[in-house]
């Protein structure tokens, strides 16, 4: 029986690559912006590259909206807002939002593709979070469209008009379909800016708003760098801006339009904690620290990216959370058993490696996966960094990548001090079998979110949004009309 | 500022440790088997149906699905648990069993025969020095109904008459009472009768309802001696689920790394096509590891499942499905 007290090697079959085919995303060479209905030339001809960072080829060219195209789409979206879309009536709307959500269902496959090329996440995620959540939020808001009355915002309530969104390369798809949904339900005509990196799903959804024959105007596509951004933050015909990305984009963002007549609703950035007690499931907890922080890459701003744990059982929990970390399959972004995808950018690249090197600086332990690394593209292997003390950099600072800081505690007062303890107030994570005690910690953990014994569900109806550093305003459920009603 | 040198996870870390002696405690009283129990960890019943989810999307391609499909036919115990069976239908249940395929002699035999106590002796005569081995099912299967005494000669009667491997079902009604100490005991006292033959022990987790009592029925099992745990008879309307065969496989993980026994895990019933066996060879893969994809530790329980294997199997290679009557309908 001397043989069988050996080893027992995770992960010991290979599976072969099992790859979705790249031609299924249908991309042309160019894209215009979307304005008015129509995709038009913008006026400077001064194209950009999207690049597919797992290999750093080219994608396609993508417009650079100036400031005039920026008036233009504004314009175009004012003219829609007056002359259509505040006289189409909620049932009218709703049918609108309904035939959005199936196209995104026909499309799905391509638009996970697109998705998978463009940011670089698993195809996995896109084809089974991003798009079906997408097309959710679309059937979600639909049926809020004619009941308006009855959201709790007064008789017939009125939209704000003119919304510029601004939204962020980690979930493009997703948090166009987070941004327009509710603003369309509630009746306002929107200019949308998808991220410089990642333009291209929102591109595709302009082709399907055509296939849904939603009137000119009603949305605007406008692609383009920060510069674009900060003219339509600056344009006087806005009357809403939601912006979803970085606390320091978000904090100038506040300042410009504090003169203004402009609604603003921000969604920044999170430095959350996933609290694990002694009495946690284990197993589905382990899963849970996982989804928590290499979801995504770990660019998630709501990424449970400081792991509290009782001390109690810290030992254990890193022990199998290495060896869960290290069973992580990182690699071509399209191959469906992929886990772990590219880095979106260099320049998001650069900055993870920064802010690990301080952890080590730091005396932080740290434990990356042995994951061979793709040679082209952006990559990062899963990194989990042990004895991390509260005031090193990497347990305060947003990492926005597949780092996981591990901090420990003794008592439920201490995790709930470590937890408070930052400038940001997104997410939160409570392990344990005990429910009093998830109540007592969630009610005085400060964030946005708390999730008990699950960690990055998402669901249309259920708000989302941050306290402090991390924002303000919710997105998704019947709050999430809020943003978009004149009340 | 320098780049930070990698710290790679190494290859120990990433594998299920096993201490070098076996340390199997000794159990010598219930308050020290509730003791121990009540140390293992809860399952969260929603987390776990989501990872075994996300476990069956992965795709397995090429020639890992030919291995896998190659693995599965050799994991199989060719089951029939009928009250019709006769000699002549456990005769073609052993013929397929050796070659799986006849006109193939590459594929794999099948692990066992599964097979009711009384046609243990017929099976063994067919089967004679064949690698495939003879399991029965035993003590009152399925509902295991009946007193010590005569669960113990049911056992006795198929050792006898040639079983390599029994399959008894736990006292259900004893573990949802809070007897556990007598669910224990009937274990150990089965696998005393056993003497050489292995002893899978099965759970019926359909009956069991909850996933903590799925995980601490498979302790139980394990510290009484079993040498696999096993999901079902197939005789509940609940036979194995891919969450449950993943709470088993946590479980026999655990248990090897804290006492260095190997213990397999069988699943059984309802699993028809080469689609689910795979789903279950993955979870095996990323929860237990090397040490259970072999047919020593991981067993299927079925029937119907060995042709669509036949039959992926064949797809695989020749690019193409074929009929479905290519293959004995045994």
């Amino acid at each position: 029986m001397s043989d069988e007290l050996t080893n027992s090697r995770l992960g010991a079959m290979i599976y072969d690559p099992a790859p979705e085919s790249a031609a299924t995303a249908h991309l042309k060479p160019s894209y215009g912006l979307f304005i008015n209905g129509e995709f038009s030339d913008p006026s400077s001809h001064d194209p950009f590259v999207t690049l597919n960072p797992a290999t750093e080829e080219p994608l396609a060219n993508v417009a650079h909206a100036t400031s005039a195209d920026v008036d233009r789409a504004v314009y175009a979206a004012r003219r829609a807002y007056d002359t259509v879309w505040s006289t189409t009536t909620g049932a009218e709307r709703s049918k609108y939002l309904f035939r959005i959500a199936r196209l995104i269902q026909e499309r799905a496959r391509e638009l996970a593709v697109v998705e998978t090329l463009d940011n670089g996440k698993p195809i996995r995620e896109s084809r089974d979070i991003d798009i079906p959540l997408a097309a959710a939020h679309f059937f979600y808001y639909a049926g809020w469209a004619d009941k308006l009355d009855y959201a709790g915002y007064g008789p017939d309530p009125k939209p704000l008009g003119v919304a510029g969104q601004i939204i962020p390369w980690n979930f493009p798809l997703l948090m166009a379909a987070w941004k327009l949904a509710p603003a369309l339900a509630a009746g306002n005509t929107c200019v949308l800016k998808p991220a410089e990196t990642t333009p291209l799903s929102a591109l595709i959804l302009a082709e399907i708003l055509q296939q849904a024959e939603l009137p000119p105007g009603v949305v605007n596509i406008i692609t383009g760098d920060g510069t674009t951004g900060a003219a339509l933050v600056d344009h006087p015909g806005v009357d809403k801006i939601a912006f979803t990305g970085s606390t320091e984009v978000g904090r100038l963002i506040q300042q410009r339009v504090a003169t203004s007549h402009k609604h603003l609703t921000l969604e920044l950035g999170g430095k959350g904690a996933n609290i694990v007690f002694e009495d946690a499931p284990i197993d589905e907890m382990i899963e849970g620290i996982i989804d928590g922080i290499f979801f995504n890459q770990g660019h998630v701003c709501c990424a449970g990216s400081r792991l509290l744990v009782q001390e109690s059982v810290a030992d254990d929990v890193l022990r199998r959370l290495v060896r869960r970390v290290d069973q992580l399959r990182v690699g071509d972004p399209l191959d469906k058993n992929t886990d772990v995808g590219a880095i979106n950018s260099a320049a998001q690249l650069a900055r993870i490696k920064e802010l690990t090197a301080y952890g080590e600086e730091e005396g932080a332990t740290r434990y990356t996966s042995s994951c061979p690394l793709p040679d082209k593209g952006y990559w990062f292997a899963p990194t989990v960094f042990a004895d991390v003390a509260q005031s090193h950099r990497i347990a305060r600072e947003e990492i926005f990548g597949p780092v996981l800081s591990v901090l420990t505690f003794r008592t439920p007062d201490e995790a709930v001090a470590k937890a408070n303890n930052t400038n940001y107030g997104l997410a939160c994570g409570v392990w344990s079998e005990k429910g009093s005690r998830t109540l007592w910690v969630a009610e005085r953990l400060r964030a946005g979110v708390i999730w008990a014994n699950t960690y990055n569900r998402f669901d249309p109806a259920s708000p989302f949004g941050g306290v402090r550093e991390s924002g303000f305003g919710r997105e998704g459920g019947r709050h999430g009309l809020e943003a978009y009603l004149n009340v | 500022m320098s780049t930070a040198p990698l710290r790679l996870v190494t290859g120990d870390e990433r594998e299920v440790h096993m201490p070098s002696v076996s340390t199997v405690p000794v159990i010598e009283s219930e308050s020290q088997l509730r003791g121990l129990l009540a140390g293992l960890s809860g399952v969260d019943a929603v987390g776990a149906e989501a990872r075994a989810a996300k476990l069956a999307t992965r795709s397995l391609k090429k020639s890992t699905k030919l291995a896998a499909l190659d693995l599965a036919i050799s994991m199989v115990d060719l089951t029939t648990l009928e009250g019709a069976d006769t000699p002549g239908r456990v005769t073609s249940l052993c013929a397929k069993a050796m070659r799986p395929d006849p006109s193939d002699p590459s594929v794999p035999s099948a692990a066992a025969v599964c097979v009711y106590p009384d046609l243990v002796a017929h099976a063994r005569h067919v089967l004679g020095a064949s690698a495939v081995k003879v399991a029965s099912v035993a003590t009152a299967f399925p509902s295991g109904r009946a007193s010590l005494n005569v669960k113990l000669l049911d056992v006795r009667e198929a050792v006898s008459a040639g079983a390599d491997e029994i399959d008894m079902v736990i006292d259900r009604g004893a573990f949802l009472s809070g007897r556990l100490g007598q669910v224990f005991d009937e274990v150990v006292a089965v696998k005393e009768v056993c003497a050489t033959a292995h002893l899978k022990v099965i759970l019926e987790t359909g009956e069991l309802a909850t996933y903590d009592n799925v995980r601490r029925a498979s302790w139980i099992a394990m510290l009484a001696g079993a040498d696999f745990i096993k999901t079902s008879t197939g005789k509940a309307g609940i036979s194995a689920t891919l969450p449950t065969a993943l709470v088993m496989l946590e479980a026999a993980r655990d248990f090897a790394e804290a006492t260095g026994a190997v213990v397999g895990v069988k699943v059984a019933g309802g699993i028809r096509t080469s689609k689910d066996a795979l789903r279950y060879l993955v979870v095996v893969n990323e929860t237990t590891g090397s040490q259970w994809l072999t047919p020593d530790r991981f067993r299927f329980g079925a029937s119907s499942l060995l042709n669509d294997l036949l039959m992926q199997r064949l797809k695989q290679r020749r690019g193409s499905y074929v009929r479905a009557d290519e293959f004995s309908g045994d």
